[in-house]
């Protein structure tokens, strides 16, 4: 575990990941693509790379160009600069019909007036194929979502699960070199949509599809997705595997997008090896954490805590970094207990508690107004170079 | 909140006389009362006349007035007029006629009109105000005017009626010339003024249509790879047959019945219905037989829009049915 996360971590220190050795050769690439819509810049030279085979995850708030890019990729937008290639196939110029690239919109886009046979057959009649091979694929496509017996319904008799597994046979059934995903959990309650998504993996695997997901939901992001771009404004700011960009965010931006986390600002006192003191005055401490390369004594710095990274206890913790605060706030989830803490100078933390031990009736790790000891270990600490 | 639950216990107090009424108005007598409102204007603007039509179209002929009776030395019930609306080849060349005319205006308007509306649905949304109010436009003068307007148009010595002449001569051998173009009088001089003036009839449901269809549809189509004129046929035509059928009966109906324009520009020597309606009411003064004309063509378009709706109910259903 150790060995991993230094590994991670000299990745992204050494900038942009998939540009590592011994990595496929990207299937798909956006090259400088810039998309403006009048005066306003939607996607602002984006260069990313995606491998074959793998699920992509293009997360961002709303209007951070995202679904933009994606309508790029699939030929209904054109970039206004740049270009995209698709195994090794300029893209530039190609009208969306002509594309082998697959789109599952996020409203699914059933043809109301087919059948559920009849959308999934509906890009086969482009394809040089016999009448029993169409038949064939569309039967197989009907078993791969488990559909086969709702064939003959029509997109407003059946459930939005269901339609929601139409959409994904009709988008595969010509087999695309690449499907893009529009929101695809979006349209479903809480529960289907777990169950949705490791049906979507599933499928993802059996078929060996490249996929890329446009998705403002960062745990949809995060199940799925072998690596994610996360989009602010029209531009990328991170490229990484999920736990990359979770434990090792490289902007605020990054770290406040995806979970939840405390930011303190601080100045660096010393530097030995990779362990940094940090002066944090909204901690009254100086705290150790894990150097990020190029910081030196006395540059400004921010230190980022999550929740589930800080011990909270009534007693002294052993470790390097400790400081006091008062529970402010607590809610009881069960599982886990969130603690709001505030601190000697007003402001308050976030600590996410699991509830490992089977609490006594009217017990807690703490009250209301309680004074608790909180404490991080040195590599639990993010740090972000201001 | 003291006046609501004064008001609730008055009828509470008084269950007698009108307290059963006030009930179910407090209940359900608005929404009653606004699903019967079009039931009551149609009993009393529609059944009724038609009844008192179809009374008549049974009557006996007679020189008194109002020229027609019911008993005495008449039967009560005379169906000679059917029997001569079903004989008499005069009707049923005017039923063809107008059929005829009424479906080329309303084919015609379909093709005019269907590109216009949905043109109208992908241009911004100022210029579709601006498009719309053109294609409203003409109803704001007189459509007696209108039909007058073509009139002068299509007249033998009109300056339109020289230019397509002169055309005419210029593209055929010089053994085909001719002096103008016969257009007044004629079959095709009704489809034209009819389609002229039809045509917004068919434009606007269409446009109401059209407009509401998911363009995401039209993209899913395109993504699949099918092209513009492939989409449009697949997806965009098969959703606009709502609209079409509207717009074709909005045409249709009014078209067949047409009274002004075959009076105006069509050929006297081959009658639309509307005109041997008028005829028999005013100049035979010939009631029963007007008025058994008048249910001919009621029934004539009403019966197959009848049917068609029956049938599509009955897909409908069967389509729900299907496991």
């Amino acid at each position: 575990m150790k060995g991993e996360t230094a590994e991670m971590l000299a990745a992204a220190s050494s900038g942009t990941p998939e540009a590592a050795p011994g990595q496929a050769r990207p299937f798909i690439r956006i090259e400088g693509v810039t998309k403006r819509f009048g005066t306003f810049t939607a996607v602002s030279s984006v260069t990313l790379d995606i491998r074959k085979g793998e699920i992509f995850a293009l997360l961002g708030g709303s209007g951070c160009g995202k679904t933009t890019l994606l309508r790029m990729l699939a030929g209904f937008e054109t970039p206004t600069e740049g270009r995209i290639f698709i195994d090794g196939q300029d893209m530039t110029g190609v009208p969306a019909y002509e594309r082998p690239v697959h789109m599952m919109f996020q409203s699914y886009a059933l043809f109301p007036h087919m059948t559920v046979e009849k959308n999934i057959a509906y890009g086969l009649k482009h394809e040089k194929m016999t009448e029993a091979q169409r038949k064939d694929r569309v039967r197989e496509m009907l078993d791969l979502v488990q559909l086969t017996q709702f064939s003959h319904r029509k997109p407003h008799q059946i459930s939005g699960g269901q339609r929601q597994r139409v959409a994904l046979a009709r988008a595969l059934a010509r087999q695309p070199k690449l499907l893009l995903l529009d929101e695809p959990l979006a349209a479903l309650d809480k529960k289907l949509r777990e169950h949705t998504q490791f049906e979507l993996m599933d499928i993802q695997h059996k078929t060996g599809t490249t996929f890329i997901v446009v998705t403002h939901d960062q745990e949809e992001a995060m199940i799925l997705s072998n690596r994610i771009a996360v989009m602010d404004k029209g531009e990328v700011r991170q490229v990484g595997s999920p736990t990359e960009i979770y434990e090792y965010p490289n902007s605020k931006f990054v770290a406040g997008f995806i979970g939840s986390i405390t930011f303190f600002d601080g100045k660096v006192a010393s530097v030995s090896g990779d362990q940094a003191m940090v002066d944090v005055p909204d901690l009254g401490t100086t705290v150790t954490a894990r150097a990020i390369a190029g910081i030196a004594p006395g540059q400004p710095i921010t230190l980022a805590l999550r929740p589930e990274k800080i011990a909270i206890s009534r007693t002294r913790p052993d470790g390097v970094n400790a400081f006091e605060g008062t529970v402010d706030d607590l809610g009881y989830f069960g599982k886990d207990s969130l603690y709001k803490v505030k601190l000697a100078s007003g402001k308050v933390l976030s600590v996410l508690s699991v509830n490992a031990r089977r609490a006594g009736e009217n017990e807690r790790v703490a009250d209301w107004e309680d004074r608790v000891w909180l404490g991080f270990d040195p590599g639990a600490a993010i740090l972000l170079a201001q | 909140m003291t006046e609501v639950s004064g008001n609730g216990a008055q009828p509470a107090s008084d269950p007698g006389h009108h307290g059963a009424f006030a009930r179910w108005f407090n209940r359900r007598g608005w929404a009653d009362l606004t699903i019967a409102t079009p039931y009551v204007w149609l009993v009393i603007f529609f059944l009724v006349p038609f009844l008192i039509v179809v009374a008549m179209s049974v009557a006996t002929r007679t020189p008194t007035s109002p020229p027609f009776s019911f008993g005495g030395e008449h039967p009560l019930i005379n169906t000679a007029t059917y029997d001569r609306l079903f004989s008499d080849s005069l009707y049923i060349r005017a039923f063809l006629t107008s059929i005829r005319n009424a479906a080329f205006a309303t084919l015609l308007c379909l093709l005019i009109g269907y590109p216009m509306a949905l043109g109208l649905t992908r241009v911004s949304k100022s210029w579709r105000n601006i498009l719309l109010m053109l294609v409203i436009l003409p109803f704001w003068t007189s459509f007696l005017l209108r039909v007058y307007a073509w009139m002068g148009l299509m007249g033998n010595n009109s300056w339109f009626n020289k230019l397509l002449t002169a055309g005419y001569n210029m593209m055929m051998p010089e053994e085909w010339a001719i002096r103008s173009i016969q257009m007044m009088n004629t079959n095709f001089a009704v489809v034209l003024v009819t389609v002229y003036s039809y045509l917004p009839f068919m434009i606007l449901p269409l446009y109401a249509n059209l407009e509401k269809l998911d363009l995401t549809l039209n993209e899913a189509a395109e993504d699949l790879g099918s092209r513009p004129f492939r989409v449009f046929l697949d997806v965009t035509l098969p959703l606009s047959v709502p609209g079409i059928i509207a717009g074709g009966l909005l045409v249709f109906i009014p078209a067949s019945g047409e009274l002004i324009i075959p009076g105006l520009v069509g050929n006297p020597s081959q009658p639309m219905i509307g005109r041997v309606i008028q005829d028999e009411f005013a100049s035979a003064r010939d009631w029963p037989m007007a008025s058994a004309v008048a249910v001919g063509l009621l029934l004539l378009l009403v019966v197959p829009m009848m049917l068609y709706s029956h049938f599509e109910a009955k897909a409908h259903e069967k389509r729900a049915m299907e496991p």
